[in-house]
């Protein structure tokens, strides 16, 4: 079991012609059942045409007739990522993946204006995407540093989520799932709605959280996981050195009007119950000491 | 992006929200036709630097006459202004305003961001203005009212006169309050603003309702539809080292410390600094140099990190996830060269290649200082840092 995505799921690519989209597009299909679940992309000028095998069609809406898929990954640039969101949204895929870094933060208030309602969930953007170890993999993060299990990862950041896997995977400890939802201000799921589905996936059995500073996503999650999970969670707040008022990389990053610090996100989801270590070379082995023997 | 207040007013201008005359100078005598260009007999001159607390710090004067003017300008043009948003150094002040005097009744504050919760612009407006809104929201958080605005239809006049009227503005110049907010909300909207701060706001003692402040934060990622915005910029107001680093699409931020850090991605970026300190030393900077570790970027990096005189030590942290470790350390074997390295390097690589990696760097002659795990990494470099 897994969450999100698994070895059946039907992939669009949004963008696939384009230098990002063709190479991890290459990447993805290589990865366990990819070849078989990456069955579409978009181009509304290279319709008709293929991508290594992969049919292209001119609209979300036709590739997901034509195929069945029902999640799609956008690589399209940040002045019209937004977009094609929009449109996906519009076609009513299950759940649309966008890895655009950079998408300005009016078009995203837009977008997600325009979800409410609908039934499609957003992850990113700005983000790695989803893997689901020896399944499928949807974004760019490695695929070689996971292995399958039952451990599920949640993240702001990339490069720490590979981090993390790659502790577990070290220890022994495989994947359900690894999900990055990014490091925007604005975005689709949250770490509290990717916790509930951890919770309700009987193939997880305990969840490493990694956040950062800036907003209350991670506090909001703690509170939740306070009163209904029912497996361990253990975390990780990137930032602590960070001064207020710098914004570290992510748009979402900051530490404003003194809130968003990582002292403060700890101390609420210690306060929450989850354990929480200060040194991120040690998440795995946090995790590992929390598992029943 | 951030601008000066003058731009701001000039913005605020163009929206058709009322803002005191006033003229921007670069020099005493340019404060002087200022001056006499406006009516009298009482002008403001206002330093013009990006951060905040300026009159508290002896950057904002009255003047009662041409000479004062002259006199103030005098002092202020290139006094190191120091407030609490500019560190303990200040900054230098190269730019005034020259404005007419208000006749001031009450001080009002109105400020917008991006809710992260709502995912909607908020508006917060006050009847506290002129002061530190952050002691106000931690002191008497009932004082500031907050409205959401839905992005389909605006700011709408019901929402807008009652802010008005909770912030005390008086029914007679509610729909001059109503034009404000509206307006402020076009501007943060039409120019993809992230911040806009009006402190104070002032009502008039005939009834006016006047921007006497103009704060506009933008959102980087949409300066590509906003080249007049861009044009505004002002590099004196920067980290040269931040502005270096933009040119090779490094994100860089200046920290206190003495130990260079050089990380892909932001989020292990930040967690390197963590773990750094964690060990007992201070990171000198955060430095993502993104997805692609060319040897041309990382020479770039190892540039400007050389440039801090506190460099003691530099620690390169990589997760290699695509891109495969020797053609890091390939990058960072050349970079160590093109500067001809003289602190100590650590360097942590994980992922594709590892072992060929680090190969490569204990066989290129130079006394890199290997590293495991981001914890031994630290660990090193601080002792590094520190002459052991």
């Amino acid at each position: 079991m897994a969450i999100l995505i698994d070895k059946n799921t039907k992939v669009i690519t949004q963008g696939i012609t384009g230098k990002t989209g063709q190479f991890h597009t290459r990447m993805c299909r290589d990865y366990a059942n990819g070849r078989a679940c990456f069955v579409a992309g978009v181009n509304p000028k290279k319709a008709g045409e293929d991508f290594e095998g992969i049919p292209i069609y001119a609209t979300v809406r036709e590739a997901k007739e034509a195929t069945g898929a029902t999640v799609s990954v956008i690589y399209v640039p940040p002045p019209f990522a937004a977009s094609a969101i929009d449109e996906a949204v519009d076609a009513g895929v299950d759940l649309v993946v966008c890895i655009t870094e950079g998408i300005p933060v009016r078009d995203m208030i837009r977008t997600r204006d325009r979800m409410r309602g609908k039934k499609t969930k957003l992850l990113g953007p700005n983000c790695p995407g989803v893997i689901t170890p020896d399944e499928l993999k949807i974004g760019i993060m490695p695929g070689h540093i996971h292995r399958k299990g039952r451990i599920g990862v949640v993240s702001r950041s990339g490069t720490l989520t590979y981090e993390a896997v790659g502790q577990l995977t070290e220890l022994g400890l495989g994947q359900s799932s690894a999900v990055g939802i990014g490091g925007d201000p604005v975005n689709g799921l949250k770490h509290l709605d990717v916790l509930r589905m951890f919770n309700d996936d009987p193939g997880t059995d305990a969840v490493i959280m990694i956040g950062e500073i800036g907003g209350n996503d991670e506090e909001t999650a703690a509170e939740w996981a306070k009163a209904h999970m029912k497996k361990p969670v253990v975390g990780f707040i990137a930032g602590v050195t960070a001064p207020p008022g710098k914004r570290m990389g992510h748009a979402g990053a900051i530490v404003s009007g003194g809130k968003g610090t990582a002292q403060e996100k700890l101390a609420v989801m210690e306060a929450c119950g989850i354990k929480v270590t200060r040194n991120p070379a040690e998440m795995g082995k946090l995790l590992k000491s929390v598992l029943k023997a | 992006m951030k601008i000066h207040e003058y731009q701001g007013k000039e913005i605020f201008r163009r929206y058709g929200l009322a803002v005191p005359r006033g003229i921007p100078a670069f020099s005493v005598d340019d404060a002087v036709r200022a001056a006499k260009a406006l009516p009298g007999p009482v002008y403001v001159v206002k330093a013009q630097i990006h951060a905040g607390g300026r009159g508290k710090g002896g950057g904002v004067k009255l003047a009662r006459s041409i000479d004062e003017v002259r006199s103030l300008a005098g002092q202020i043009l290139g006094m190191q202004l120091k407030t609490h948003q500019t560190g303990p150094h200040g900054q230098k002040v190269r730019r005034l305003l020259v404005e007419e005097g208000a006749d001031i009744a009450k001080e009002l504050y109105v400020g917008m961001v991006v809710d992260r919760v709502t995912q909607r612009v908020v508006l917060m407006a006050s009847s506290e203005g002129g002061m530190d809104i952050e002691e106000v929201a931690a002191h008497t958080p009932e004082k500031i009212h907050k409205v959401f605005v839905d992005p389909k239809v605006g700011l709408t006049d019901a929402q807008a006169d009652e802010t008005a009227r909770k912030i005390g503005i008086p029914d007679a110049s509610v729909p001059q309050g109503r034009t404000m907010l509206q307006g402020l909300y076009r501007v943060f909207d039409e120019t993809d603003a992230s911040l806009a701060e009006i402190n104070p706001l002032i009502l008039t003692k005939d009834g006016r309702v006047v921007a006497l402040d103009a704060k506009l934060n933008f959102d980087s990622n949409a300066l590509f539809r906003h080249p007049d915005i861009v044009e505004m910029r002002d590099l004196d107001e920067e980290d040269p080292a931040e502005i270096e680093a933009s040119k090779f699409d490094l994100s860089y931020i200046s920290l206190d410390g003495d130990i260079g850090c050089l990380v892909n991605g932001a989020g292990l970026a930040m967690a390197t600094m963590d773990t750094i300190k964690l060990y007992g030393g201070e990171p000198a900077n955060f430095l993502d140099v993104g997805g692609g570790a060319t040897a041309e970027k990382v020479t770039e990096a190892f540039k400007i990190m050389l440039r801090n005189p506190k460099l003691k030590a530099i620690l390169v942290n990589i997760f290699g996830g695509i891109m495969k470790c020797d053609t890091i350390a390939e990058g960072v074997v050349a970079a160590s060269k093109a500067v001809s390295l003289k602190v100590p390097l650590v360097v942590r690589m994980k992922g594709t290649n590892e072992e060929l990696g680090r190969k490569i760097l204990a066989e290129s002659g130079l006394p890199i200082i290997s590293a495991s795990n981001m914890a031994e990494a630290a660990e090193k470099a601080v002792a590094a840092a520190k002459g052991r």
